[in-house]
């Protein structure tokens, strides 16, 4: 099974690294926003770095979304469900499979985003280890919801708009959480950094235990 | 008229008087019979009203939920293919809904009152408008062109995820400190209202009830009556494009 998780995730990314999306094209979208937020506050410095983890953690949940389209996308534009449903692959190992690809790429762009915010809102980090870990349990998270919620509206005509309808209010507690795991690693808040960042584990671990039950499920609809 | 085409019965017309009568007496318990709270006075009378919409609204969302598993476990052995329990789904969240907008609604009125804003970002009042919104996903999933038992199984399979929300919204007051109040009645606890008041709010769920099943029959035969027109709709068209058929050129043989 490791290894149809592995292959599946190595063919996205190589389609990945071909068209060059989450990179050419979602990340400068995402250091946009950034830099939007500090016009729509008026480059207001104290403002902008006490809200520096929310106002991430909405770029990162704008960015990830995109992400789950196009990973979807792909897979219904050329039929490749039914491809998929037709091979010896195991649907546990192609939800796996694909969180995985998504985690990669979001960590990605976690990793333009978060020197884009250190340097743009002038903050300082206090905790390295924490925000490592809340950045890599919100990447975990977002991956396996997305994974989950984007096989939901793959394939019907408005996914576009229908996706962040369904996706945002799942990933809501994963925005609060990840918002204040941050604020405690750039030592804007005393508060329990660790509690939130292990809340998006928890989180990641329900989803994901119900992306295996039901995967297999929405899948036979495609 | 047929009574399959349709939004009322006989039953629904009693269902419907027994509603007005019983929210006829709910408005005159609340309003008068019931006195003013020590602390909140004349505001607590929203108590009435909004209590017993998040029962309702947490009963239909239940009614969803085990319609949505019943639909996925029996909709391969059903001659219907499970619709019935895919209406029965889709109308109770409507209502649910519906009751979950008014809860929002009567409590952002009555925290003008007692807190002095229409609106605080407490988790009690987060998790309601997430599960409000969750549940507006749903209908707008429901609501998709597409097959009907690709989008029912879908539309299940978010229902029951959506239900995890149920919970988290009740206990929120217990699991995270909070502006809102903790629950007026709970199981295994002792209720924080006594008396009239405590009556009144258990005559105002049974009348929010009634009103809910009211409503929810209602949306079950509105959805029916959509799925007879459209199958009727398609009927007609399948047989416009048989008769136009032997006029073609192709019918008459001119065409090889």
């Amino acid at each position: 099974m490791l290894a149809e998780v592995l292959l599946l995730a190595r063919k996205d990314l190589r389609i990945e690294r071909r068209a060059k999306v989450a990179l050419g094209q979602v990340a400068p979208l995402t250091l946009l926003i950034v830099v939007v937020f500090a016009f729509a506050l008026d480059a207001n410095a104290p403002l902008l770095e006490i809200g520096a983890g929310g106002l991430y953690w909405v770029a990162v949940l704008y960015g990830g979304t995109l992400l789950t389209q196009r990973a979807f996308e792909l897979e219904t534009e050329g039929g490749n469900f039914d491809d998929f449903r037709m091979s010896p692959i195991k649907v546990h190992s192609l939800f796996l499979g694909k969180s995985l690809s998504l985690f990669i790429q979001i960590c990605a762009l976690e990793l333009v985003l978060t020197p884009a915010v250190l340097l743009l809102y002038d903050v300082q980090v206090t905790d390295w280890l924490l925000l490592i870990a809340a950045g890599v349990a919100g990447a975990v998270a977002f991956s396996v919801c997305g994974v989950l919620w984007g096989v939901m509206a793959a394939g019907l005509r408005v996914r576009s708009t229908l996706l962040p309808l369904l996706l945002i209010p799942v990933l809501a507690p994963v925005l609060l959480a990840g918002s204040r795991a941050f604020e405690t690693a750039l030592g804007i808040r005393a508060d329990a950094g660790w509690s939130w960042t292990s809340l998006m584990f928890v989180i990641a671990a329900v989803h994901t235990v119900v992306g295996l039950a039901a995967f297999g499920f929405l899948l036979e609809e495609n | 008229m047929d009574d399959s085409k349709m939004t009322a019965t006989p039953l629904t017309r009693v269902l419907g008087i027994l509603g007005i009568v019983a929210g006829v007496l709910m408005a005159v318990l609340g309003l008068f019979v019931s006195p003013p709270d020590v602390v909140q006075g004349e505001a607590v009378r929203m108590l009435y009203l909004h209590v017993p919409s998040i029962w309702i609204a947490y009963g239909s969302f239940v009614l969803t939920s085990v319609s949505s598993l019943l639909f996925l476990v029996r909709s391969r052995r059903r001659e219907d293919g499970g619709r019935h329990y895919d209406r029965m789904a889709g109308s109770a969240a409507e209502v649910g809904v519906v009751f979950t907008g008014l809860t929002l609604i009567t409590g952002m009125l009555w925290g003008k009152v007692t807190w002095g804003t229409y609106w605080q970002w407490d988790a009690r009042l987060t998790t309601t408008v997430l599960l409000f919104v969750t549940y507006l996903g749903y209908l707008a999933l429901r609501r998709l062109p597409a097959d009907p038992i690709v989008r029912g199984r879908r539309a299940a399979v978010m229902a029951l995820i959506s239900f995890i929300n149920v919970p988290i919204v009740h206990y929120s007051v217990d699991w995270w400190r909070t502006l809102h109040q903790k629950a007026s009645l709970s199981v295994g606890r002792r209720p924080e209202i006594t008396g009239e008041m405590y009556w009144t709010l258990l005559y105002s769920a049974l009348t929010v009830t009634i009103v809910g099943a009211w409503l929810i029959v209602h949306r079950y035969r509105v959805i029916r009556l959509e799925e007879i027109r459209d199958e009727e709709n398609l009927k007609m068209l399948i047989s416009s494009r048989r008769h136009e058929r032997p006029t073609g050129s192709a019918a008459d043989g001119e065409v090889s």
